[in-house]
């Protein structure tokens, strides 16, 4: 049945001044990538990726999130999931690059592939030092390289220049996995083809229903879903997805800008 | 073999995509068009941009799902760029466009068929939506008087065909039927969802639904799309399209039995897949050959005696 099921919130971990996860009473089976509509009665219910297999970490930016901010432990809220695609791990070594909140689905992915005994090296990077989320989750997994907006720690500067750096010593990686702001995963593609690395991306667009029945998230030309044949695309999906990096829909479905 | 014709306009096969399933962008449509529809109907417009109602918008139930999107959709006037994205390939595919539309008043209504015509081959006029509020969709549709003066008044101010889309949730859907058609419209969709319904999670007390109530679609309203389909035929000579709870190739024959030319499919979407409608398709034809008839032999043929 495609509904909320309604779970207890037993521990609410403060991760950054904007960031808080929230550990609920029971465990989930999902793949790394995939996510889940996330309620709270009254409020609203909006897609979060699933951040360890009993909890969601989720970033303060609007209205909902806020809400959840403001829950406490002992709080109820309803989860409807697993939904989506996952990462898929190939070849022998692979790297992940997050930006900001982009770091949910990327740490499970590479937790996962470190412990089926792939070679994973991360990029991590955020606006400030404050703000660089799982840092001690990603160093567990393997190589970590950091990266601030205001150098505040690790590489001064965007994660993607950091990547091309990387790879012009060492490019010998089977797989890029990436989430975070579109246009800096749109670099990461590009640098990929480059570098003739696979990449996979983890995309974000308005949905609703979640279950790819309204379309509200379908992507042009060809109208993929987000919700049923995303989030997490093969790069070579791309091709069909004009619209990455360029605009997206808002709530009545009118074209914003990226 | 599956061919069929409504008010003029030709169809490679009587399998459409209903309003508001995969139909918010021109890639969804093209989307569904590829997967072998014989129209795409986009999502309910209207003059102004509109969110619609606050997640959950959708909810499942035994035998179907209740959703209350509350009509949203970024305003025709946008939405026609979905539209000029996708026309050439859809002619070029043989799959007809159905512009489905919403308003407050007759005026209302008429002016998003006059901006929107250019771009489609019917329109659809939705006086049935059973959760919008404000005055808009069944609001109309379960008032004769009403319906009568939004069909004529959209029938004086376009050329190409107008279905009227109807709801179930009325004392008797013939009373409507007839009103429309006496206001102009060359068809007649039926149904819309039906309700509305809710759902209430008793864990914490709430309604699941943002809106609390919702209109039901899927399985378990099958047997009454097919009563209405079965009613309104015996009351108009319009060409009615059947839609509510189709999911199969035998489905359609049961819709064109009780007297729908064509069909349309919403929730099948959820259940079989995209490419739902090969499969109706393909298993329609199946039964036409194995019974060696054409869509015309069943078309009514509940009502012989
Ligand atoms: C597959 C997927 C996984 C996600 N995972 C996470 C996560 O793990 N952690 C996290 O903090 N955030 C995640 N998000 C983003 C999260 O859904 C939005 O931040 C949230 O919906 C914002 O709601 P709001 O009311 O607080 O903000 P608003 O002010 O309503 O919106 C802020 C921004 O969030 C986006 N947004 C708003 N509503 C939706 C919606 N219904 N669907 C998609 N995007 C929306 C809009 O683009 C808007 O620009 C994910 C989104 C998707 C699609
Ligand atoms: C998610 C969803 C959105 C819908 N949106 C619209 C709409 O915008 N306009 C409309 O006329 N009907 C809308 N409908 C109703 C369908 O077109 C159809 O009449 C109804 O769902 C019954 O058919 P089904 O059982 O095949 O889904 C919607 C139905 C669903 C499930």
């Amino acid at each position: 049945m495609e509904r909320p099921e309604i779970c207890k919130i037993k521990e609410i971990v403060v991760e950054t001044p904007t960031v808080k996860t929230f550990i609920l009473d029971r465990k989930f089976l999902f793949r790394p990538g995939q996510f889940a509509m996330l309620w709270l009665p009254g409020v609203d219910e909006k897609p979060f990726g699933y951040s360890s297999d009993r909890s969601f970490t989720v970033a303060k930016v609007g209205r909902f999130t806020e809400a959840m901010h403001n829950l406490k432990e002992g709080d109820l809220i309803g989860v409807r999931g697993p939904y989506g695609t996952s990462f898929e791990p190939l070849g022998d070594r692979i790297l992940g690059v997050a930006g900001g909140i982009g770091a949910v689905p990327v740490v499970t992915a590479v937790e996962e592939f470190s412990r089926k005994g792939f070679e994973v090296t991360t990029i991590l990077g955020a606006c400030t030092k404050e703000e660089l989320l799982f840092v001690e989750r990603f160093r567990r997994c393997g190589e970590l390289i950091l990266c601030t907006d205001d150098g505040t720690l690790g590489y001064h500067g965007f994660t993607t220049e950091m990547l091309e750096r990387l790879l012009r010593e060492d490019d010998k990686f089977d797989l890029i996995i990436t989430c975070g702001p579109e246009l800096m995963m749109k670099k990461v593609v590009e640098i990929g083809r480059r570098y003739n690395i696979p990449v996979q991306v983890s995309l974000e667009r308005y949905m609703k229903c979640g279950i790819g029945l309204c379309g509200h998230c379908a992507l042009d030309d060809e109208g993929l879903c987000v919700c049923k044949d995303g989030p997490v695309f093969w790069e070579d999906k791309l091709r069909y997805i004009s619209e990455f990096g360029r605009y997206r829909r808002d709530g009545s479905g009118s074209k914003k800008l990226i | 073999m599956l061919e069929i014709e409504i008010c003029g306009v030709e169809f490679k096969n009587p399998v459409f995509l209903a309003a508001g399933v995969m139909g918010e962008t021109g890639g969804a449509l093209k989307r569904m068009a590829k997967n072998g529809a014989g129209a795409v109907c986009t999502k309910s417009l209207g003059l102004e941009k509109r969110s619609g109602h606050r997640n959950p918008t959708i909810v499942e139930v035994e035998g179907g799902f209740l959703n209350a999107m509350g009509l949203p959709n970024p305003g025709v006037k946008e939405y026609i760029r979905e539209l000029e994205g996708i026309r050439d390939y859809l002619k070029k595919i043989d799959v007809k466009i159905i512009g489905s539309i919403y308003g407050r008043d007759p005026e209302e209504f008429s002016e998003v068929a006059e901006i929107l015509e250019p771009y489609v081959d019917l329109l659809e006029l939705n006086i049935s939506c059973p959760h919008a509020g404000g005055g808009y969709g069944a609001q109309i549709g379960q008032d004769p008087d009403l319906s009568y003066k939004v069909v004529s008044s959209v029938r004086d101010r376009v050329e190409i065909p107008v279905m009227v889309k109807l709801t179930p949730n009325v004392r008797d859907i013939k009373e409507i039927a007839v009103a429309v058609v006496d206001g102009g419209a060359d068809a007649i969709t039926a149904i819309n969802t039906l309700g509305p319904g809710m759902a209430i999670d008793i864990k914490t007390g709430r309604p699941i639904l943002g809106n609390k109530f919702g209109g039901m679609s899927g399985k378990a309203i099958k047997p009454i799309a097919l009563r209405c389909v079965y009613e309104i035929y015996s009351v108009v000579d319009v060409p009615i399209v059947g839609v509510g709870g189709i999911t199969t190739g035998y489905d359609v024959v049961e819709f064109m039995m009780a007297g729908a030319t064509a069909v349309q499919v919403g929730t099948g979407v959820y259940y079989r897949g995209y490419d739902i409608f090969y499969k109706i398709c393909k298993e329609l034809e199946e039964y036409l050959v194995e019974n060696n008839v054409k869509i015309k032999d069943i078309l009514g043929r509940a009502h012989e005696l």
